[in-house]
């Protein structure tokens, strides 16, 4: 089996593959990428704390067009997985707005997005349908 | 007690297509006109400042080498979509501070054929899996994790009001665009002037649901510039120029205070909401006394969250509240009647002051064909992302 990385270093993969957030350890406020200081109570003490799975998808688009090598359409929202907003696009679903709904319930899964000259898989994430 | 800041002198210039002017020309081109409309001339300007993104920087001191070149400050600024409204509050700053009597603001933009402006920020995939930048990716994201375009991201604030208070649909968004072109036949400074019917602009290309193309921002070159004037400076002036004059009630920016889930989807609505709030405050005025309003619809979906922003309706009601057709030039709080960013045009850094133009046209009675009558007040609205929210509020002379 090839190496995997994920796509971004807040995707922890494995065998039950999640998001994990850096929360200010001071206000509780969460942020995916590498602060310098809470962007809320400017603590600069934080920890990783786990994202649950499953959400509720609270907003959403089909964009059909995007730069140069992007495939379209496709899918990208914001998902309300337990007071945490996440980034993703909704995938394993045809790209229309009889398929995709607000408030609809969501889980995250995992796929290969692609490969390096070395072989190793870049392992991104979206939501699909519960 | 800070000095009353007025608007002397204003103007645009046409938006749309501009191949024989470079970005210098049509600022000077906006520069010269809200000098002459103000009945003033360079050396009497205290501060000079300019906005502009896509031309490399600098634009000011460019622009003092072709209408005049007298030593004063110059301050250049960017702030993505509210640039504009940024560098007017940078003369009025100056002015209120007692540091100059006259000041001059420009904003321009060379943008007619460009497409999307964001997005697809790194090309392509590198050869060997290397973690990059804060998010520690190791390929492009835009497209894979969300989108990055323009259109999709405000496509998704639009639908996220949806969401929350119901009795969003596809057909009204694109109702909000039919308005806003039905206005823009009226102006004829505009990129665009065609009526749209419903069904032409809901069959149109789709770039990102619910937003077709024509329902998004229209890339086009254009300038404009304002004059401001401290009121002890305005006595000394001519009747005309005193009655001609534009009171500045209130002059806002805000930028977004953090809260869950502003780093996911921008959120647009807070610090919306607290210029709104703030404006109002200044200027001892609320929003049924507007008499009009441009606000920022760089796309349709855009338009409906800022009524419930700017508080034009109650909080939650900006579905009914567009749908019982208030916002239409003849209803009792027109919204855009220049045709907005959908028609007019949105050459970025020129957005800012434009609107104020706009506001500032009817409020003079001089907006012709589409005069909005016995304007008094007004208020100007522009967002950027980042973000960065200018509101101003502008009264007719009394006198």
């Amino acid at each position: 089996m090839a190496e995997q990385v994920p796509l971004v270093d807040y995707l922890v993969l494995g065998d039950e593959p999640h998001l994990r957030a850096h929360e200010c350890t001071n206000c509780g406020a969460r942020f995916f990428d590498r602060r310098n200081a809470c962007a809320s109570c400017f603590g600069t003490s934080f920890k990783d704390v786990d994202i649950v799975t499953e959400g509720e998808l609270r907003a959403f688009t089909i964009v059909s067009l995007a730069a140069p090598g992007i495939p379209v359409p496709f899918v990208a929202g914001v998902v309300d997985c337990d007071g945490t907003a996440v980034r993703g696009n909704v995938i394993n679903t045809e790209p229309d707005p009889d398929h995709v709904k607000l408030g609809m319930k969501v889980k995250l899964t995992t796929y290969v997005v692609g490969s390096d000259d070395n072989g190793t898989e870049a392992i991104g994430f979206g939501f699909e349908p519960v | 007690m800070a000095e009353q800041v007025w608007i002397l002198g204003i103007t645009m210039t046409k938006f749309g297509k501009h191949p024989d002017k470079d970005t210098v020309d049509l600022a000077a081109e906006a520069a010269m006109g809200a000098l002459a409309d103000a009945g003033t001339t360079m050396d009497k300007m205290g501060v000079l400042a300019a906005g502009n993104l896509m031309g490399g920087g600098g634009i000011g001191q460019q622009l003092q080498k072709q209408v005049g070149q007298t030593g004063i400050p110059v301050y250049n600024v960017s702030n993505a979509c509210a640039t504009g409204a940024t560098a007017l509050r940078t003369a009025i700053m100056a002015v209120k501070a007692g540091e100059c009597d006259y000041g001059l603001a420009v904003g321009v933009e060379k943008l007619a054929g460009a497409g999307l402006l964001a997005g697809g920020s790194a090309k392509s995939d590198g050869k060997v899996y290397e973690p990059k930048g804060r998010y520690g990716s190791v390929a492009p994201t835009d497209g894979r994790i969300g989108t990055e375009t323009m259109p999709g991201v405000f496509a998704q604030i639009g639908m996220e009001y949806g969401h929350k208070y119901g009795g969003t649909s596809f057909e009204l968004f694109a109702k909000i665009s039919e308005k806003n072109h039905a206005h823009s036949t009226l102006n004829p400074l505009a990129a665009y002037s065609k009526r749209f019917s419903l069904e032409e602009i809901m069959n149109d290309v789709m770039i990102a649901y619910p937003n077709t193309r024509p329902m998004c921002s229209a890339n086009c070159d254009g300038a404009a510039a304002a004059v401001v004037v401290s009121a002890t400076e305005l006595k000394k002036l001519s009747k005309e120029q005193q009655q001609r004059a534009i009171k500045v009630s209130a002059s806002v920016l805000t930028t977004d205070p953090w809260e869950e889930a502003c780093q996911i989807l921008p959120n647009v609505n807070t610090l919306t909401r607290n210029a709104a709030k703030q404006a109002y405050e200044q200027a001892g005025i609320g929003p049924d006394d507007l008499d009009m309003v441009e606000l920022h619809d760089c796309f349709a979906t855009a338009e409906l969250v800022h009524y419930d922003n700017l508080m034009l309706c109650e909080e939650g009601g900006a579905v009914d509240f567009f749908n019982s057709g208030v916002t239409w030039r003849d209803g009792k709080t027109p919204v855009n009647v220049s045709g907005g960013l959908e028609s007019k045009g949105h050459p970025i850094a020129a957005t800012g002051i434009a609107n104020i133009w706009e506001v500032c046209h009817h409020l003079r009675g001089e907006a012709g064909d589409r005069q909005i009558e016995g304007a008094k007040v007004g208020l100007a609205h522009v967002i950027g992302l980042g973000s960065a929210c200018g509101v101003h509020i502008l009264e007719k002379a009394a006198a």
